[in-house]
């Protein structure tokens, strides 16, 4: 759609960036992606001087449908709370843009995407990205925009990493960074449970050594697996009792392997509804991409030299108290590093039951204390 | 303005970098600012605060003296601010020397539990002092280290720290340099804020850990 740039001057507008093959996307491995796609989706206007634009990077299942209606569930944006009329990150102020990851499987180049070299999906023959990768990505597509510097980079969980990310590589890009609900570095924890996934869909018969697609079927056993174990991860010990307790769905026990607890009901509906909308191999490399993620190993271990050109970045850094995914401690870490890169930043423990989901939920502590970011930081940057 | 905001801003060079420890709602760190050109940082316990200070634009991190200050490498601020807090604080001997680790001078105020309304308030009733300056019951005080000011004076000479400056504070007078060493002023003074610096002496070591230079313009 939107190749020209010509009209992402809309109040809502989406499309798919096509980028010639002679421009490919270099890799951390060594590799690239040639004819990358980047599918995005925007909200608001970019005003004059281009200085308005919000770039918000997504997490490991979520999309570029950050606000608005999404298209395939018909549900609200993701992040509707933060991002709309009158919210922290408003369209009428702000040029917000979300971008589908690449490895993604919502209209970026992924696993599932054809290889031009071969008129073939590339199945496991799509290269393993980082994040350094699909930021790098998000930079080619702000740049064909005409976006020479960001008024924020923000994001949750993946999304924050990603947002490190863009600190460190592009630090003269963007004004401020907000990294919800996220690390530096993926702990052996992250990288066990994100194992347990991976694993959970190579064992379904239907994944084909990754060469599904082909066979005309999906993994979706698997996936939904890895979703149900992946699900437990975002929430916390107390949500899950307020929620579901051991109320059982219907009287008494059924005395056999059906889903007898409500708790297990609801796993079995995030698993079976989340196949409708991801890839299975899409699942494999975005994981394999945060499990790789660490800022600090090219640093010889010290993370403040990752950060070390972002001086001039205004972060905010928030953690909520019940996230065992990404606790309050790797958020420390960030903040410990970026103070002794002389960074100006903001830390924020959340006080919250939900879990690392709380990132995504009406948190209104989370809401006002964003709100005042932005807005001071749009003073700061003479934005009206 | 509060009495002991206008002795701080009074006391801080134009353009220094400072770090507010315990900084509220950040009035100090804007109005420092505002008139000095700082380049403030703060560190505030309650979200409420850190909340209040993102919305001024400020640069806070939640966390608290006792555990907090070791985020910031050595010399990274001129001034480490902490007001009223040092005798809310677990351990105020080893927070004393972390503002001295990471800031050249330490602005510390407290109450001065040498002050003759505490004495007397102790000596006429028998019972732990509520005045104006030590409002609230012993069960129900944040203030777990009172000192005088000669309890304070002791410290800062354990610890080879220079006094450069002291001014006795009260919510109705304006500030007045003292010298907190006389026996006098451990009476007249009812609250205190000291500005204090390392004294480079035989055995002074040169604070090296954490990460150096990073923060310099």
């Amino acid at each position: 759609m939107a190749e020209d740039g010509a009209h992402i001057a809309m109040v809502e507008d989406s499309g798919t960036w096509r980028f010639p093959a002679s421009a490919p996307l270099r890799l951390d491995s060594g590799g690239e992606i040639a004819g990358l796609e980047i599918a995005w989706r925007s909200f608001g206007t970019l005003n004059a001087d281009r200085s308005n634009a919000v770039l918000i990077c997504h997490a490991l299942t979520l999309d570029q449908h950050v606000a608005g209606t999404h298209p395939v569930s018909g549900k609200p944006g993701w992040w509707s709370l933060l991002v709309g009329p009158g919210k922290p990150l408003d369209p009428d102020r702000h040029f917000i843009l979300c971008a589908n990851v690449i490895g993604g499987c919502m209209g970026s180049t992924g696993p599932a995407s054809i290889n031009p070299a071969t008129g073939q999906p590339y199945g496991l023959s799509f290269p393993v990205i980082t994040i350094a990768d699909m930021v790098r990505a998000q930079a080619m597509l702000v740049e064909a925009m005409g976006i020479e510097t960001l008024f924020a980079v923000v994001g949750g969980s993946m999304g924050g990493m990603q947002v490190l990310q863009w600190a460190a590589d592009y630090p003269e890009r963007l004004f401020a960074a907000v990294c919800v609900a996220s690390a530096a570095r993926h702990s052996a924890q992250n990288i066990a449970f994100h194992e347990v996934g991976r694993q959970a869909i190579m064992a379904d018969p239907d994944w084909r050594g990754g060469d599904y697609v082909r066979a005309g079927v999906r993994p979706d056993k698997g996936l939904a697996v890895a979703r149900m174990a992946a699900h437990i991860t975002y929430l916390s010990e107390g949500a899950l009792q307020r929620k579901f307790g051991r109320e059982l769905r219907r009287d008494g026990l059924s005395w056999g392997f059906d889903a007898d607890f409500q708790v297990e009901s609801y796993l079995r509906y995030q698993g079976a509804s989340f196949v409708d909308r991801f890839d299975a191999n899409s699942y494999l490399y975005i994981t394999r991409a945060m499990d790789y993620f660490d800022m600090a190993a090219p640093h010889g271990g010290v993370l403040a030299e990752a950060f070390r050109k972002a001086r001039d970045v205004r972060f905010c850094v928030l953690s909520f108290t019940s996230d065992w995914l990404y606790p309050t401690p790797e958020s420390r870490d960030i903040v410990r590093a970026l103070n002794a890169a002389g960074a100006r930043a903001s830390f924020m423990e959340i006080e919250s039951d939900k879990g690392h989901d709380a990132f995504l939920l009406d948190e209104p502590v989370m809401l006002s204390a964003l709100r005042g970011f932005f807005e001071a930081a749009a003073a700061a940057r003479g934005l009206k | 303005m509060r009495e002991d905001f206008r002795e701080i801003l009074r006391l801080v060079r134009p353009s220094a970098r400072v770090l507010d420890i315990g900084c509220g709602e950040g009035e100090l760190l804007e109005l420092l600012a505002r008139e000095k050109q700082a380049d403030g940082r703060g560190i505030e316990i309650s979200a409420q605060g850190v909340s209040a200070c993102l919305a001024r634009g400020l640069a806070v991190a939640q966390g608290d003296a006792d555990r907090d200050l070791e985020q910031f490498p050595a010399k990274a601020f001129d001034y480490a601010v902490l007001s009223q807090t040092l005798q809310a604080t677990h351990r105020p001997k080893a927070v004393l020397e972390a503002m001295l680790r990471l800031a050249e001078r330490a602005i510390v105020s407290f109450p001065n539990f040498g002050h003759w309304r505490v004495r007397w308030s102790l000596l006429s009733r028998g019972r732990m002092p509520e005045t104006r300056a030590l409002p609230d019951p012993w069960w129900a005080t944040a203030n777990i280290h009172l000192c005088s000011l000669a309890d304070f004076t002791a410290l800062c000479d354990e610890l080879g720290l220079r006094i450069e400056a002291c001014a006795a504070l009260s919510a109705d007078r304006p500030a007045r340099q003292i010298d907190p060493r006389k026996a006098i002023e451990n009476w007249r003074a009812e609250q205190a804020l000291f500005l204090l610096s390392r004294r480079p002496g035989p055995d002074f070591v040169e604070p090296t850990d954490g990460p150096r230079d990073l923060f310099s313009r």
